[in-house]
């Protein structure tokens, strides 16, 4: 294994050792009751550890798109009360899977990149490998298993949030009061855009939880590299958040 | 016993390891010496399957590492307890969950029997009332006394020590020495030394492989040492002059110590 990390290479030596590494991760664990013990960490990790601050960013997305939204419609012979069904609708489709994405890939990305380096470089997943654990299954699977799980709910309570910071904002601006902007969150409800907004939320989760992963998993070298590697995986989770996001609204939204 | 068999290892165009052949007896302490990039660190990881070899065989008991599917080198691996030059204990993890944690892995023991076996261990290596502490509370003795109890914990048949004395004081040093020599009497098994600490050679080298530029250029014993004549080896043995002066002015009270 350790080869493999001083080997270099370009995109596709990249692209196929990470597909090998994601193939890894789904092969049978040594200890089931081992693996759900460090998936529940995992999911505290990811999940728990993030909720603050995706409330926090949400609120003020919710109250910013109410405001600006607002003042597009005033003047128009649009009601005021379509100013909740717009927020609404952009949380649920875009900017909730969307914003939620981008913050963990710089949260959760940097965290993940940066534990997994710290344990290249002090020879912890050497120590693993050494035991006979598979260790991409063991370090890297249970990360998987909890950002799929944990993202879509970061991101439901990312869109109820927005949607409140939006009702307050609207209300205390004055430019839509709580009556009409609830009357516009209750105007319809499009199930499909919720089972797209989860599934944005699964496939983001997956995307910046590996591309993370696999950057601090074959980190190597110094503190520096780690830092590096850190940066390369906010860098790419990013990137890729929003291509799966314009690939997943054009394939979901046809 | 493990034999290694014309183990060559190159990285690129760059050959580091150039045919070594030797055997690492059981019961005994094995040293592997030589100069900052004389190649033992990529010997040792050869010989535990963190790198494959070029060419050449590594056999325990008589089993091909090398040649060896994954599925039995994880049965071998399971044979093995590693100390690391810097312990690589589990941040995340107490000394209790750190030694617990091959059994907790690999066992279907009770956790009450899990317990008992890593407080037997714990008080093998001297380490008792840290159970609960974090490897980032302990000093660098207790790491490496922390990275020996996990090593030891599921009663390996191979032990593999790389650079144990880094960073300590030469009074734990001899501490964590004579525990690795005790060790390996006690339970039989193979242990292999990756060293540059001269006091573990002197006093410890039940064998000594000495490599020199990615080669074998001698191998003996901590008697033999002291007779041979190959100039890299005592070039770098008694490094300084002082050392040298010593080892000429003491060499038959030397002899005669060691050999008993």
């Amino acid at each position: 294994m350790a080869e493999y990390i001083h080997a270099s290479g370009g995109p596709i030596f990249h692209i196929g050792r990470y597909i090998l590494m994601i193939k890894r991760c789904f092969t049978r664990p040594e200890r089931a009751a081992m693996y759900w013990k460090e998936t529940l960490r995992q999911m505290s990790n990811i999940g728990v550890g993030s909720v603050m601050i995706i409330i926090l960013i949400s609120f003020f997305i919710g109250a910013v798109s109410t405001v600006q939204f607002a003042y597009n419609l005033s003047g128009s012979m649009v009601p005021m009360y379509y100013v909740g069904y717009i927020v609404k609708e952009s949380l649920i489709l875009e900017l909730a899977p969307t914003i939620s994405g981008l913050i963990l890939a710089g949260k959760v990305g940097s965290n993940l990149s940066s534990e997994l380096g710290t344990m290249r470089l002090t020879e912890q997943i050497d120590a693993l490998e050494i035991m006979g654990v598979n260790t991409i299954s063991y370090l890297i699977g249970p990360k998987l298993a909890a950002a799929i799980t944990m993202v879509p709910i970061l991101v439901i309570i990312s869109t109820i949030t927005g949607i409140i910071g939006g009702l307050i904002a609207g209300d205390l601006t004055g430019y839509v009061s709580s009556t009409d902007f609830t009357q516009g969150v209750l105007m319809s409800f499009v199930a499909k855009n919720i089972y797209i907004m989860l599934t944005k939320a699964a496939v983001f989760g997956f995307l910046l939880t590996s591309i993370s992963c696999y950057q601090g998993f074959y980190s190597y070298g110094s503190s520096i590299e780690i830092g590096k590697a850190s940066t390369r995986a906010v860098v790419l989770s990013s990137i890729m958040v929003l291509v799966a996001d314009f690939i997943l609204a054009w394939l979901l939204l046809n | 016993m493990i034999e290694v068999r014309d183990v060559r290892k190159s990285f690129g165009a760059q050959q580091v390891l150039k045919g070594i052949s030797t055997v690492f007896e059981a019961g005994k302490n094995n040293l592997i010496i030589g100069k900052s990039g004389s190649g033992k660190t990529v010997l040792l990881k050869c010989i535990v399957g963190l790198l494959t070899p070029t060419d050449g065989h590594i056999f325990f008991d008589g089993k091909d590492y090398v040649a060896m599917n994954m599925a039995d080198k994880v049965d071998i691996r399971r044979e093995l307890g590693m100390l690391f030059q810097g312990g690589a204990l589990f941040d995340s993890l107490t000394v209790e969950e750190n030694v617990r944690f091959p059994l907790d892995m690999f066992t279907k023991m009770s956790m009450s029997d899990k317990k008992d076996r890593v407080n037997e261990v714990l008080k093998r290596v001297n380490l008792v009332n840290a159970n609960n502490k974090f490897p980032s509370q302990l000093s660098g003795g207790m790491q490496k006394r922390t990275g020996i109890a996990r090593a030891i914990v599921m009663n390996p048949k191979y032990l593999f020590c790389d650079e144990p004395n880094s960073g300590l004081d030469p009074q734990t040093s001899i501490v964590i020495d004579e525990l690795i020599m005790e060790i390996t009497e006690e339970y039989q098994i193979t242990t292999i030394t990756n060293t540059h600490d001269m006091n573990s050679v002197i006093t410890n080298g039940d064998k000594i492989l000495f490599l020199h530029e990615g080669s074998k250029h001698w191998e003996g014993d901590k008697v033999s040492l002291f007779e041979s004549d190959n100039k890299e080896l005592i070039d770098f043995i008694f490094a300084s002059d002082f050392l040298k002066e010593a080892r000429d002015a003491r060499h038959d009270k030397l002899i005669a110590k060691l050999s008993k």
